[in-house]
């Protein structure tokens, strides 16, 4: 039996720059084989001699076998992926976790809200409804940066207006923006949903979640239609090594992507 | 299975045949405690030894191993590391001790399988040594249940008066004692003696918890927010003994390491701790618990609810090895009655 820690090698295809500290990596598993993931998973990637990190996969496991993943330059790993070229090679773990509610939102009206690179993870998800559209009902995103240069995939909010309402929003404006100033929480007036059909799913920085939920909460979206991505440090991504727990969930086993009510009883959830 | 009875030379005799055929781990004395060694020598083994400084997860999860290889290359080459583990008999561990080898089971055992920990423990035959009285006024293994040996261990040794009668539990144990074993079979009178002492045993042992173990979850659940743990956490200094000696603290941290040339190395696990400052903190910045109150919360929900939640088992052995060596003797029972008395 092989070693669960092993990762798999997979090539760097493509590279591109989406913000000063976000770029996008297109990858393809060296076998060829898909990663077989679905929306909200994630990797632990491994940059040799460096070290290994959980990154959210953020593109629909309905685009082929290759699979992209936005990385912000922040930590060792993350800082020495950005040094990677098309060609080079990275160690793949995984996919591992749970990711959203592809299924029980069949049918449903989506509302996403996503703050900062929190877009990252839910880009998966809102590709993967742009391939199964007639599956899901009405679709509402809610998409907060703190700045207009920080917005992540701009080239595709207009692919996102096709399928549903998008809202952006900056936390600051600059010279050349026109749309909504105000963090996430001041989009919510806007949206009109159906709450008793709607499914919200949030992911952002850990300060978001307690504002953004008081807000579904006010649209009257019951708690077990709410669902939170929560990040952690997910260091072996199998349950093992104890770093993501938040009291006594693992967040590598049982989340990433946690219902509202699995986690509303928690006091190192939200 | 049959009882065999050995006086103590005959047991060292044992020892020194196990050990032409394996590596012996054993409690050997250093610098005024006990720790567990491998032998150079039968007669270094402390048979009558109180409890040893280190767990015997060091041996099964140690503190550092190297389990991949590589190659930084145009195409990185990666190879698993499989160090070969010698057939190894660990004698003379506590009961406490083989029962936090099932809770590192539960771990490591489970889905998916942690080959690193399972090759090492396969190649491992475990010896208990009774406890017939406690080691010291910081074990508390009657609480937990962790008393008795019940399972799980190859051979139970037992001492009454000068007498050493060795219990198989499984059939490598059995075989051991068959090839090995020195003295004779137990007579019945030597049987009613053992019974005897078992029996007298139970007045040396009483508990120290106000409450039963299982309440432990609904104890610790209903006093999260109490202020007790503030006056517990001004005390402690955060510093990670208690992750260190303790057997069933199994957390680690995943770290490579480069050859000066830069073209190969290896990735290693080490223990890390959840009372170390950093261990919750993500990449980001965001620190999940950035107070001493917090992780030490955090350690003793996780002993005594959270790996009970999702094992089944109460996740301390009540070995009192965490207080032991607690700088300034921070105790899972003072802490436990405390929040029990504050709810």
């Amino acid at each position: 039996m092989d070693l669960a820690y092993k990762p798999k090698l997979a090539k760097i295809l493509e590279v591109k720059e989406l913000t000063a500290r976000e770029k996008l990596f297109t990858l393809r598993l060296e076998n060829g084989e898909p990663l077989n993931h679905q929306p909200g998973q994630f990797v632990e990637v491994s940059v040799f001699g460096v070290g290994e990190c959980p990154i959210s996969i953020c593109s629909s496991p309905t685009r082929g076998p290759e699979f992209q993943m936005c990385v912000r330059a922040i930590g060792n790993v993350t800082n020495a992926i950005h040094q990677l070229k098309p060609g080079d090679y990275v160690g793949i773990r995984g996919p591992y976790g749970r990711g959203f509610p592809v299924e029980e939102a069949k049918g449903q009206d989506l509302l996403l809200a996503a703050g900062g690179l929190g877009m990252a993870p839910l880009r998966s998800f809102i590709q993967y409804l742009m391939d199964r559209r007639s599956d899901y009902g009405e679709i509402t995103i809610l998409y907060g940066s703190r700045e207009p240069k920080e917005i992540l995939f701009k080239d595709e909010i207009d692919l996102m207006k096709s399928i549903g309402q998008c809202y952006l929003t900056v936390d600051r404006g600059d010279e050349t923006w026109q749309g909504h100033v105000g963090v996430i929480t001041t989009l919510c007036p806007i949206v009109k949903v159906n709450p008793q059909r709607t499914i919200a799913i949030t992911v952002g920085p850990p300060v978001m979640y307690k504002f953004i939920l008081k807000e579904f909460f006010n649209m009257g979206i019951p708690e077990d239609r709410i669902y939170v991505d929560l990040e952690r440090h997910m260091k072996c991504g199998v349950g093992k090594c104890g770093h993501c727990q938040i009291n006594g969930l693992y967040v590598c086993k049982e989340g990433p992507v946690f219902k509202y009510t699995e986690i509303k009883e928690l006091p190192e959830a939200i | 299975m049959s009882l065999r009875v050995m006086k103590k030379e005959e047991g060292y005799e044992f020892l020194e045949g196990v050990k032409r055929d394996y590596r012996v781990i054993a409690p050997v004395a250093e610098n005024g405690f006990f720790v567990f060694k491998p032998l150079e020598e039968v007669k270094e083994v402390v048979f009558d030894y109180s409890i040893a400084i280190y767990p015997v997860k060091n041996f099964l999860l140690p503190p550092y191993e190297d389990y991949l290889k590589f190659k930084r290359a145009e195409v990185p080459q990666v190879e698993v590391l499989s160090e070969e583990v010698p057939q190894t008999v660990l004698f003379g561990m506590r009961p406490c001790d083989l029962n936090s080898l099932s809770l590192l089971d539960d771990a490591f055992l489970g889905d998916p399988l942690d080959m690193l920990y399972k090759k090492r423990r396969d190649n491992f035959v475990f010896i208990v040594m009774d406890c017939m009285a406690p080691c010291d006024e910081f074990s508390f293994c009657k609480d937990m249940g962790t008393l008795n040996a019940e399972k799980g261990f190859d051979i139970l040794v037992t001492k009454v008066n000068d007498l050493y009668f060795f219990k198989p539990g499984s059939d490598k144990g059995a075989s051991l004692i068959q090839k090995y074993g020195k003295g004779k079979e137990a007579s019945s009178e030597e049987e009613s003696l053992l019974k005897k002492a078992y029996e007298e045993r139970e007045k040396n042992f009483f508990k120290k918890l106000k409450m039963d173990k299982n309440e432990l979850p609904k104890v610790l659940w209903k006093g999260y927010d109490s202020p007790f743990w503030e006056e517990v956490a001004k005390k402690c200094l955060s510093c990670g003994s208690c992750n260190l000696v303790c057997p069933t603290c199994y957390c680690f941290d995943v770290r490579d390491k480069v050859e000066i040339n830069l073209k190969e190395g290896v990735r290693f696990r080490t223990w890390d701790g959840c009372m170390l400052v950093d261990f919750a903190k993500v990449a980001g910045g965001e620190n999940f618990r950035p107070t001493t109150v917090q992780r030490l919360r955090h350690r003793f929900l996780r002993k005594g609810k959270y790996l009970l939640d999702r094992y089944g088992k109460v996740g301390c052995v009540g070995c009192g090895r965490c207080t032991r060596h607690c700088l300034v003797k921070i105790n899972p029972v003072e802490v436990y009655n405390g929040v029990y008395n504050r709810i």
